[in-house]
Formats: C-alpha cells, sequence, structure tokens
C-alpha cells in the first residue's frame, strides 16, 4: 500500500487543525464549521478506504491465513540512546484498522452533530465555534496518531496530546469555574498516570532495548510485514537475557514494567481509582463527551493493554501477575462504577459512570484472556466491545445530548416524559439502552456474551461478578431511560417552547449510530481482530448468554417497576439501604479523598512549607550574611567618623604606645 | 655672668626645646580647639615648629649645606598657600553653614 | 573568524538600530551554523572548528582564543533569537539608548563567553554579562529592585569568586605547554588535564560557581526576586540566556576539563540538583505572583540541565542542552507575556486577575502554549528535551543498579519524573485562575490586546518553540557530538 492515503489521514486533521485554529477568526461561523465537517468527512473515508484494503485485499495475511502487522512508514523522530530512537510512523494491523474506523466514524458524527449543537434554540451559533472545530480537528488528529503508533515512543507522545486536547475541549467554556476546574483535574489526574506509564517505557524499553512494537513482539516476515508471535520476537528475547526477570520489591522488573504501564492506561481509561476525572470531564460540550470520553480517548488504556497484550501474555506465562492486576483492578471498578450509576441525578454522570464499568469490562475481558480459553477469546471480546461500544455510547451521548439542548439542564429532574415530544431522540435512545444491557440482537449482545464466555472459561468468580454487574448495567440505563422518557410529565409553562427534536445535523448522527448499533455486532469479529492475527470461530456460547439474557432482562423489569411510572419504591429503596445510596450517590467519596490530599497533604503539608523553607530559611541565610556585613560595617564605620582631631587622638596615642613598646622590649631584652 | 655671655655656645637644644614646645602647642590647641580658624592656627605653629627644626639641624648637623633651608622655604610658600585654600574653604563653610565648629559640619558625611 | 565577528558589535543608539542589529545577528548565527554543518566531524585533537587565538596578555599567557563547537552553536542561536524577540519586547521603554546600550553589552557578554576557549577570557565575558544586569534591574526594574539587584548581583559574585578561584587553580595544576601554563581549554586537554589531586578540590569550587548562575538548590534564592523586579527584556535574557552560561560553564570547564573528579564527586551535586529539580516546581505551586512563580519554575527546570549533566551519559546531557535551548525560548516567551500582562493589568498578583483569555485572547493564547510547552507537551520544546533527558538518565541508572553501583541516579531520575506532574500542577494552576474563569477585575475589561511589535515577539519565540519541537533530530545531531566519549572524557 502507498503511503500517501496513510499520511492523509494524519496530515488532514492536523491541517485543519491548523488552519482553523490560525485563520477560523477570519471565516464565518457557518463556513467553518463546514469545513471542518467535511475535513473529518474525507479521512473518515480515506479510514474506511484504508481499513477495507488492510481486511480484505489479501495482502495482508500470510499463507497460514494469519492477519500480519503491516508498517506504512516509519521514519526517525529523534535519535537516543544507541539503537534507541523515536520513531514516528503509521502501523496498520487489526486493532490498529478497527481504531481507524471507530475514531473516524465518531469524530465525524460529533463533527457533523456539533453543527447543531453548538447554537442555541434561536440557530445563533455559540462564540468560538471554530475554536471548538480546531479542537476536535486536533484531537482526531492526535487519536489516530495514537492508535497508528508504530512504537510506545509515539504512543506516549500522541497519549499527551489526546489529553492536551482533551483539556482544551473539557475547558471550552472557559469562563465557568467549573469547567475550568474539572479540566485541570482531567490533565492532571491523567497526567500523574502518565508519569507511571513514563516510567513504565523506559523500564520496558532497558529491558526490551527497543520501544518498538514490532521488534517488541513480533518477527519480520517481508517488507514491512510482521507477525505478531512472542517466541520468537527479538524483544522478548532481549528481555529475558536481560534480568528483567530479576525481582524487585516482591514482583519481577517486567511485571513492574507492564504494571506501570496499566497506570497509565488506567489514567486514560479513568480505571479505579483514577476515574474521578471522568465525571467531571462531563463539563465539556457533549459532543466532546461522546467523542472522548464515551467512544475513542477513555478506551486508549485498552488499546494500550491490547497492544501490549503479547507481553502481558509472556510475563503471565512466566508466572507475572500483571495480567491479574488488570482484571483485578477492571473487575472492581466496573462493579464500583455501576453502583454509582444508579445514584446520580445527572444524566450525562449516569452515562460517564456507565463509560467507566463498561470500559472495565474491557480491561477484565483483556484481563481474563488466556490461551487455554478459546484462543484468547477476551482479547478479541475486549475488542469487539469496544468497537460496539464507542457506537452505542456515542449514540446514547449525542442522544443525551439532544436532549439537554432541548431542556437546557443536566438533571432528569428536568425533563421525565419526554417520549412524545422527541420521538427520534427516544427510539434512538431506546436502542442505544437495549444495546448496552445486552439484548438480543442489539451489538451489546454480541460483545458482552463474548467477555462473560471467557471470564466464565478463566474463573468462576470473574464470571458471577462480571455478571451482576451486566444486571446493574441493564437496570441502571432502564432507569435512567424511565427516568428521561416516562415518569411524570412535566407540563409546559407558557411563554415556553416545548422541548422538540433538534435540526437534522443532530438527529441524522443519532439515527445513524442507531441502525449501527443494532446491527454491528454482526461483524464477524473473531476472524477480524486476534492478538496474534491468527483467525478462528467463535461461537456464542448459549448457556453463558441465556443466562446473561435473563439476568438482563430481570434487571430491566426491575427497573421498569420502580421508574415507569411515578412511585414511592425508589424511595423505599433508597431508605432500605440509606448508608450504601448515600456513599453511592456521593461517589464512595472519592473526591473528598483526593481534596483531602491534594490540598491538605500536598498543598499545605509539602508546597507551603516548602515556600516557607525557601523564603524563611534559604534565602533568609543568604540575607542574614548581607545583613551581618551591614552590621558589621556600621559598628566600625565609626572609626571613619572623618574627624580629624579624633584621627591625630589615635596617632598620638598609637605612636606613645608604640613608641613606648619599643623602648620598653629594648630596655627589657637587650 | 659675662663669662657665661662669652663662652655663650648657640646649642641646639635651645632652638629645639622651644620647638618642641611650640609643637606640642599646636598639638594640644589643634586637640581641643574646635573653631577651625583656631584649629588652622594650631597647624600653622605645628609647621612653624617644623620648619624651625629644620632649619636647626641644618645649621647645626651640616652647616655647609642649604637643603634645610630650601626645605624650610618651600614648606613655608606651601604652608602660605595652604592656609589660603584652607581660610577659602572655612569661608564657605561659613557661608553655608553659618558656623565653622568642625562638630557640627557634618553635612557631608552619609 | 565569523564567531569573532558576533563580538564587534556598535552602540546602537536607537531601537531601529537595535532591532537592525539583532536580525544581523541571528542572520550570523544561522550562517555560521550552515558553515559550521558543512565541516566535518569534530575529533578529539580538534574539538573546536573556528579555532583562533589571539595573544592578549602576554606576561600571563592570556589569549583571546575563540572557537565553537555544535553546543556553543546552539547557545548562540538561541542568544540571538532571544536578543531579538527582547527587542521588540522593550519597544517603548524609558531612556533606549541607555537600556540598549547596556542590553548589548550584556549580550556581548553572552557571546563572548559562548565563543571563548580560554578560561580567562571566558571569565571576563562572564563578568561582561553580569555587571549590566545590576543596572538594567536597579534603573529600569519594578518593585523592590534595589534590593533584587543587589542581592543577585552579589550572590552571582560571590559564585564568580568560587570561579575565579577555581580558574586559576586549574591554571597553575594545568599542564605547561611551550614553557608556560596555559588558560586554553584545549590545550588543557590535550596535553593532560588537571594533575588529578586538585580535581577533587577544583571541580566542586568550579561546579558551584557556575551552579550559583545555573540557579542550583541552595544558591537560587536570587533567581526569584531578581526576575521579579527586571524590566521584561532583561528577564528574557537572564533566564533565557544568562543562566545557560551557569549549565553550559559546568560541563564546559568543570566537568570537561576535570574528568576523573566529576566521576567520582558528581553524585553530591546530583542530590543537590534532584532536590532543586523537584524542590522548585513545589515552590512554584503556591506563589501567587506570575513571575515568581516562573523563576521557580526556571528553578526547576534549570535544576535539570544541571541534573542531566551530571548524569555523565551521552543522551542524557544531550538533553540537557536541548533542555537549555528549550527552557531560554519558553521561558523567555513567559516572561514577554507576563510583562505585557503586567503592562496592562500592573499587578502581577493572580488572584487580582482572571478571564484573560476573554480580554486578550492573543496573549493568552501565547500564554497557554508556553504553559504546554513547559509542562512538556509533544510538538512543543520541553518534551523532546526532558524525555531525552529522561530516558539518557534512566538508562545510565538502570545499567549502574544492574551493575551493582548503586541506585542513586535511578533513584534521582524518578524523583525528577515526578517533575512533570508537579509542573503541570503549577502551570494548569496560573491557566486557570489567570487566563481562564470569569473577569475579577472591571477595570480589566478595556485593556487591549497585543500590538504588533507584542505579537512578532512572541511568534518569534512560539515559532522557534515548536521547531524544536517538531524536528529535535538535528538539533540532537548537532549537540550530541559533544559528548561522545572520545570527545568528553568525562562521559562513561
Amino acid at each position: 500500500m502507498e503511503a500517501t492515503l496513510p499520511l492523509l489521514i494524519l496530515v488532514l486533521p492536523l491541517l485543519m487543525f491548523l488552519f482553523l485554529g490560525l485563520f477560523g477568526k477570519y471565516l464565518s461561523h457557518k463556513w467553518s464549521g463546514i469545513i471542518g465537517t467535511l475535513g473529518m468527512g474525507v479521512t473518515m473515508v480515506i479510514a474506511y478506504y484504508t481499513a477495507y484494503t488492510y481486511f480484505f485485499s489479501g495482502d495482508f495475511v500470510d499463507a497460514a491465513g494469519n492477519r500480519l502487522q503491516y508498517v506504512v512508514f516509519d521514519q526517525q523522530w529523534l535519535s537516543l540512546w544507541g539503537d534507541l530512537s523515536i520513531n514516528l510512523g503509521f502501523l496498520l494491523d487489526p486493532i490498529s484498522a478497527l481504531m481507524l474506523v471507530v475514531v473516524t466514524t465518531i469524530s465525524f458524527m460529533v463533527h457533523l452533530y456539533s453543527n447543531g449543537y453548538m447554537r442555541d434554540h434561536h440557530g445563533v451559533y455559540e462564540t468560538g465555534f471554530q475554536r471548538f472545530y480546531a479542537f476536535l480537528s486536533l484531537f482526531s488528529f492526535s487519536m489516530l496518531g495514537l492508535v497508528v503508533a508504530t512504537n510506545i515512543f509515539q504512543m506516549y507522545i500522541f497519549w499527551e496530546l489526546v489529553g492536551a486536547s482533551s483539556y482544551l475541549l473539557i475547558g471550552f467554556y472557559y469562563t465557568k469555574p467549573s469547567a475550568v476546574s474539572a479540566s485541570k483535574k482531567a490533565f492532571i489526574v491523567t497526567r500523574f498516570a502518565d508519569l507511571g506509564f513514563l516510567i513504565g517505557i523506559l523500564v520496558l524499553s532497558y529491558c526490551t532495548e527497543t520501544f518498538n512494537f514490532m521488534s517488541m513482539t513480533s518477527s519480520s516476515v517481508g517488507e514491512g510485514l510482521y507477525h505478531v508471535d512472542v517466541t520468537s520476537a527479538e524483544g522478548v528475547k532481549t528481555m529475558i537475557e536481560s534480568r528483567a526477570g530479576q525481582m524487585f520489591l516482591g514482583g519481577s522488573i517486567m511485571t513492574w514494567a507492564l504494571v506501570l504501564i496499566f497506570m497509565g492506561g488506567m489514567g486514560k481509561s479513568a480505571m479505579m481509582p483514577l476515574h474521578i476525572w471522568l465525571p467531571d470531564a462531563m463539563e465539556g460540550p457533549t459532543p466532546v463527551s461522546a467523542l472522548i470520553h464515551a467512544a475513542t480517548m477513555v478506551v486508549a488504556g485498552v488499546y494500550l493493554v491490547a497492544r501490549l497484550f503479547p507481553l502481558f501474555m509472556v510475563n503471565e506465562l512466566a508466572g507475572g501477575a500483571a495480567l491479574d492486576i488488570v482484571t483485578v483492578v477492571g473487575a472492581l471498578t466496573a462493579a464500583y462504577a455501576a453502583i454509582v450509576a444508579c445514584t446520580q441525578v445527572d444524566i450525562k454522570r449516569v452515562l460517564a459512570f456507565s463509560t467507566i464499568s463498561q470500559i472495565a469490562f474491557m480491561m477484565v475481558s483483556l484481563g481474563v484472556s488466556r490461551g487455554d480459553v478459546g484462543e484468547n477469546l477476551g482479547y478479541m471480546a475486549s475488542m469487539f466491545h469496544l468497537f460496539t461500544h464507542a457506537m452505542f455510547k456515542a449514540l446514547l451521548f449525542l442522544g443525551a445530548g439532544a436532549l439537554i439542548h432541548a431542556v437546557s439542564s443536566n438533571d432528569y429532574t428536568a425533563m421525565h416524559g419526554l417520549r412524545k415530544h422527541m420521538p427520534i431522540t427516544h427510539i434512538t435512545f431506546l436502542i442505544g439502552c437495549l444495546a448496552i444491557a445486552g439484548i438480543i440482537p442489539f451489538s451489546g449482545f454480541f460483545s458482552k456474551d463474548e467477555i462473560l464466555a471467557s471470564c466464565f472459561g478463566n474463573s468462576m468468580v470473574a464470571y458471577v461478578w462480571m455478571s451482576l454487574v451486566a444486571g446493574l448495567t441493564a437496570f441502571y440505563m432502564f432507569r435512567l431511560y424511565y427516568l428521561i422518557f416516562w415518569w411524570k410529565e412535566h407540563k409546559v409553562h407558557e411563554g415556553h417552547h416545548a422541548p422538540k427534536d433538534q435540526p437534522w445535523t443532530m438527529t441524522l448522527p443519532l439515527i445513524i449510530l442507531g441502525v449501527v448499533a443494532i446491527f454491528c455486532g454482526l461483524v464477524p469479529f473473531s476472524e477480524m481482530v486476534t492478538w496474534n492475527g491468527h483467525p478462528h470461530h467463535a461461537h456464542i456460547n448459549w448457556t453463558v448468554a441465556s443466562v446473561s439474557l435473563a439476568v438482563s432482562i430481570v434487571a430491566i423489569g426491575i427497573a421498569t417497576l420502580m421508574y415507569r411510572k411515578e412511585n414511592s419504591l425508589p424511595a423505599k429503596m433508597r431508605s432500605l439501604f440509606p448508608r450504601l445510596w448515600q456513599g453511592a450517590h456521593h461517589r464512595f467519596y472519592f473526591d473528598e479523598l483526593y481534596m483531602f490530599i491534594t490540598h491538605k497533604i500536598i498543598f499545605n503539608s509539602i508546597c507551603k512549607p516548602i515556600a516557607w523553607f525557601d523564603r524563611h530559611i534559604i534565602d533568609g541565610t543568604m540575607d542574614a550574611f548581607a545583613a551581618i556585613t551591614n552590621k558589621a560595617s556600621y559598628a566600625i564605620r565609626g572609626l571613619q567618623s572623618g574627624n580629624a582631631q579624633s584621627y591625630v587622638w589615635v596617632y598620638l596615642l598609637g605612636a606613645l604606645v608604640l613608641g613606648g613598646g619599643t623602648v620598653a622590649i629594648i630596655f627589657l631584652f637587650f | 655672668m659675662l663669662d657665661l655671655l662669652n663662652n655663650f655656645q648657640l646649642n641646639s637644644l635651645m632652638f629645639l626645646i622651644p620647638s618642641l614646645f611650640m609643637f606640642c602647642c599646636g598639638v594640644y590647641g589643634f586637640l581641643t580647639r574646635r573653631n577651625m580658624i583656631a584649629m588652622l592656627i594650631s597647624l600653622e605653629l605645628m609647621l612653624n615648629s617644623v620648619d624651625m627644626n629644620f632649619v636647626v639641624f641644618n645649621r647645626f648637623l651640616c652647616p655647609g649645606e642649604m637643603e634645610g633651608m630650601f626645605f624650610t622655604l618651600f614648606a613655608i610658600a606651601i604652608a602660605a598657600a595652604e592656609t589660603a585654600v584652607a581660610i577659602a574653604i572655612i569661608i564657605n563653610a561659613y557661608r553655608i553653614a553659618k558656623d565653622i565648629d568642625v562638630k557640627d559640619l557634618t553635612k557631608m558625611k552619609f | 573568524m565569523l564567531g569573532g565577528l558576533a563580538l564587534c558589535r556598535n552602540i546602537k543608539q536607537i531601537r531601529a538600530v537595535a532591532v537592525a542589529g539583532s536580525l544581523v545577528l541571528i542572520g550570523m548565527s544561522v550562517y555560521l551554523l550552515l558553515e559550521y554543518l558543512a565541516l566535518p566531524a569534530l575529533t578529539h585533537e580538534h574539538p573546536m572548528h573556528f579555532y583562533d587565538s589571539w595573544v592578549w596578555f602576554e606576561s600571563l599567557n592570556i589569549h583571546l582564543a575563540v572557537g565553537v563547537d555544535g553546543v556553543s552553536i546552539a547557545m548562540i542561536l538561541l542568544t540571538s533569537i532571544i536578543v531579538f524577540a527582547g527587542s521588540f519586547a522593550s519597544w517603548s521603554i524609558n531612556q533606549p539608548k541607555a537600556f540598549f546600550l547596556w542590553l548589548i553589552l550584556l549580550s556581548t557578554g553572552v557571546y563572548g563567553f559562548f565563543i571563548s576557549v580560554d578560561l580567562f577570557t571566558m571569565f571576563m565575558f562572564y563578568e561582561v554579562a553580569l555587571i549590566p544586569m545590576y543596572l538594567l534591574i536597579g534603573v529600569w526594574g519594578s518593585g523592590n529592585k534595589n534590593y533584587s539587584a543587589m542581592k543577585l548581583t552579589l550572590m552571582l559574585m560571590g559564585g564568580s569568586a568560587f570561579l575565579m578561584l577555581g580558574l586559576i587553580g586549574i591554571y597553575y595544576n594545568g599542564p605547561v605547554v611551550d614553557g608556560a601554563h596555559t588558560w586554553d581549554i584545549t590545550q588543557i586537554v590535550n596535553n593532560g588535564g588537571v594533575e588529578k589531586g586538585w580535581q577533587y578540590f577544583l571541580f566542586p569550587i568550579t561546579f558551584v560557581g557556575f551552579g550559583v548562575l545555573g540557579a542550583m538548590f541552595p544558591f537560587h534564592t536570587w533567581s526569584p526576586d531578581g526576575h521579579a523586579s527586571a524590566p521584561t527584556a532583561v528577564s528574557m535574557l537572564h533566564a533565557g540566556v544568562l543562566m545557560k552560561l551557569g549549565g553550559y560553564g559546568c560541563f564546559r570547564v568543570a566537568m570537561y576539563l576535570m574528568p576523573e573528579a566529576a566521576q567520582e564527586l558528581s553524585w553530591i551535586f546530583l542530590i543537590l540538583t534532584g532536590i532543586s529539580v523537584v524542590y522548585g516546581a513545589f515552590s512554584a505551586c503556591v506563589q501567587t505572583d506570575l513571575k515568581y512563580i516562573n523563576a521557580y519554575s526556571s528553578v526547576s527546570h534549570c535544576g535539570l540541565v544541571l541534573f542531566a549533566v551530571l548524569m555523565l551519559n551521552q543522551t542524557a546531557m544531550t538533553g540537557a542542552v536541548m533542555q537549555m535551548l528549550s527552557h531560554g525560548l519558553m521561558t523567555a516567551l513567559f516572561f514577554a507575556l507576563i510583562g505585557m500582562i503586567y503592562g496592562r493589568t500592573h499587578t502581577r498578583d493572580i488572584r487580582e486577575m482572571g478571564g484573560m483569555m476573554k480580554i486578550m485572547p492573543y496573549l493568552a493564547v501565547c500564554y497557554v502554549i508556553a504553559g504546554f510547552a513547559s509542562l512538556g507537551l509533544p510538538g512543543l520544546s520541553g518534551f523532546v528535551a526532558e524525555m531525552t533527558i529522561f530516558v539518557g538518565s534512566f538508562q545510565q541508572g538502570m545499567s549502574e543498579f544492574m551493575a551493582g553501583a548503586g541506585s542513586l541516579k535511578l533513584v534521582f531520575t524518578i524523583v525528577a519524573c515526578c517533575s512533570i506532574v508537579i509542573t503541570a500542577v503549577y502551570i494548569l494552576r496560573v491557566v486557570g485562575k489567570l487566563l481562564l474563569g470569569p473577569v475579577q477585575d472591571k477595570h480589566h475589561l478595556e485593556l487591549t490586546d497585543a500590538t504588533w511589535w507584542e505579537r512578532l515577539s512572541t511568534v518569534t519565540l512560539i515559532i522557534s518553540v515548536a521547531a524544536i519541537g517538531c524536528f529535535p533530530n538535528f538539533f540532537a545531531d548537532l549537540i550530541r557530538e559533544t559528548f561522545s566519549g572520545e570527545i568528553f572524557k568525562a562521559v562513561l
């Protein structure tokens, strides 16, 4: 494949960013929206073409039918230590092709949708409309650069860039203090995680003597073509030779490297305990939440683990605990987020916690992926869920955006009973809810079933745990659905418009994503995306599927009972478990804990004393030198009075003493 | 008495002792007086006593030479010039400060 | 001798001449760079290109010896860019004639320092660069300017007292060439270096002497006060270029001439600089004056420069010089912007300002870009420099750790890595308080955005920052050569 088209996928959004960023203010709002959307559309078409070529042209499959990794180009950017250098390149393999499709699709939908969303009811554009599109393009560029990274440092580079563009977009309404602090929080929390990521990269690159994914995990089978193969990969060999197995604080150095890298993933993917930024990030405009904080950026952590999955496997085989840690973190987060989601009032926060929970599903799925369970079924399931989740979660967020735009509030208390006013939104939102609840034949069913099946194959505890969380998912989504579209209707006040469906730029993406969310479960994923490119046929495990279906339906039933019509059941439930409800409502006090750590401990007990120490001790010492010199000179300046008479006195006395002394000495000794 | 007069030899001590007395007066005056004119006079006393010493030593120690005499002449000339300058400064100081007491003339100190 | 031309600057009387002069300097620097690239690689015997030497002071064998390698060229380029931007940033200063005169004297000192090969002339230029600082701050400064100017000058002079002692020590304990001791760096190295026993005494002295200017903990306290009182262009030049003199001197004199002592004693300074990286960052978190924040941030970043130099590792040292470039440019940008904001609002207290993004969007955007560069966003210069340092230090630390040679370097590398988080905290704190949020003071609403000369000044710097950030390999290759083990004996 020529390098031109893939290169364009990266260059187009970057150019859009520079163009809209530098010259946006000379364009009209309308045109900058159109240009941004068109640019993204073209990128999407190219990405589709690239992915299509990769999957279906047959050029990237070896004789045994394995899909190969293909390096389109790989340019040295900064050479570092010996052979270590940071390259910028473009890697095509099943997961990057998948991500290209996901990112460009959602990004295009969001670009289109924002044309409608970023205006008020009278069609007046928001201030900073061009800036918004510029940032969206920047984000798309960074995200695409991240997914096609050929080496871990390129990934880190774009990882930071998506963080920054996320910062810019969350803080889009920069005059709102809550948005400003949310963006700050998002950046700093993920930055903290990136510290782990960075150190992990350093350790890993020390062990494998390369940054390059292909050198780490694959062996070359031709011009630019690589086959994922941990037994013959250079990086793995070097790693084994380089004493990476040496123990350090209870884990091998290899395990430490992978866990630290996973820490980076935890930050971006909002795994507990680094999840606190994601709910706050909902301060950004809703399309941004759909794009960044639901579909693409937050799954970067999953993508990272998937990208390094061969190394995790090697670690697992060597007895390391990295994958188990992934599983445990994922499982805890999934349950935590699902419980919290049941008690939130702000619909975007419900969706945010649902996102956290679903990403945790993907993490668990990677964590339980083993060679002996359906040829690493978990890996495939995770990527599959990533794909379907991106679609239905973007749909849900865009739907939520339409609702928020219509009623100008984020809380479901302001909505209730909107099904008649906004039919398109209603239907598509319902599709999204059904998909996430895992009802057959919606897309979520297929991917979630694969996840549960691989959990089932791995351990019973994981399976039961995750099934219950899946049930909770269905419950809180339908709670949300009923509270928005059913429950009691608000009366339309005089002089106010009734909420209604939004313009076509907003409904069209909803409809498209709705259709996709229904059908994308039918993609034969196991034949396209597997960890080593070896296609296999995954069958629906009907035992698991029927159990999970039953759980979901029961959960939906409970939600229907409680929330379809106004009744006192929810209040009763709440009073049954007051502590639990309070805790969940306050997100189990994680934010308070962090506030305590950052403000009380770091800010007040580290920063302030250091600043004080600097001003008073260190600087005080320096000033003390100066003061002592000053004092001393004041003390002796009386000697230089300028009074000739006193000089003469001193002179005479001195002369007398000297003369007398000399005479005395002469008399005494000679 | 006449004998005493006939035997009278000019002795260097005869000049040196008054000169010393003059010098001590000068030092005393310089140290104790606060009036600048008085200090100047004391200074002149000291200078003159030194001049006298020069002449005396020249006369008694190496009679054939003239250096001491010349040096004295120079010193007198310079002392005159210096006195002129000093008086000028004192007059100016008086114009500015209305006072010529050295204790009070501290304006120029930092 | 092109480098020498940089010295021959006439006294410029008006700003147009000053700007033209700095443009000419940029041109010359670029020409020098191109000329340099055309030449063959440096070798151990000839570690400098364009080497030239004139006798200056026969009896003490002092020469005006000049020569450049990749590092000095990078530094000269940096200086000329900052002088150019600085001239624009001080467009409307009082008494421009005297101001520019001192400014140009200062930059003459800096250029001279970077091209000197002779220790004595190097020291002389160092002093030439320091003294105008006193006047520039004392006369054109703001706030508690007398105190700051005095403090800055005295502390730096204290440093140069150490330095003088060290340099004279090197002179008398260096090799004898043609029957006399020599001040010439290349000759000292090529003729056996400094006597080993003396190195253990001279290395710390020289390092501290330069370290004071490089704002090494605990000799950094001149920096916050000095920067806070200095006028814009002086802050830019001082933080941007003068502090680099410290780092440059540390490796060019202390470590290059005394490799054995450097290898054995570097751990002391490694601890100090490691502390100053984190310490500066933590201190910056609670400051409320914009210039103080930036000054502490400089302490942190310059600490990283010295830290990397002490790693005695080619990659880390390359990173150190890139960090010098990067920090020079971005901190100059910061100070320029702070000066421009201060010129409008007449306050630098972040508690009294807010919502500048709405009032002066251009300056605010520039500030955000500078902030991103400072916290190490890829695509801007901070990232490449920091990553080069971290990779180099970590590899060095890990190899030593694995070889059982102690974990000091490894531990301090990780400590230094932590600074990326703290940096993000204080940068975003400022951005959040100063630029974003609601407008604090209604009077600020009437303020205007940047004028054309301010735009030119900031754009120059931003382009340079982005150029290093996007095409780092060019600069890294230019610099790396100096630190190969063959030329630089201290490198392990």
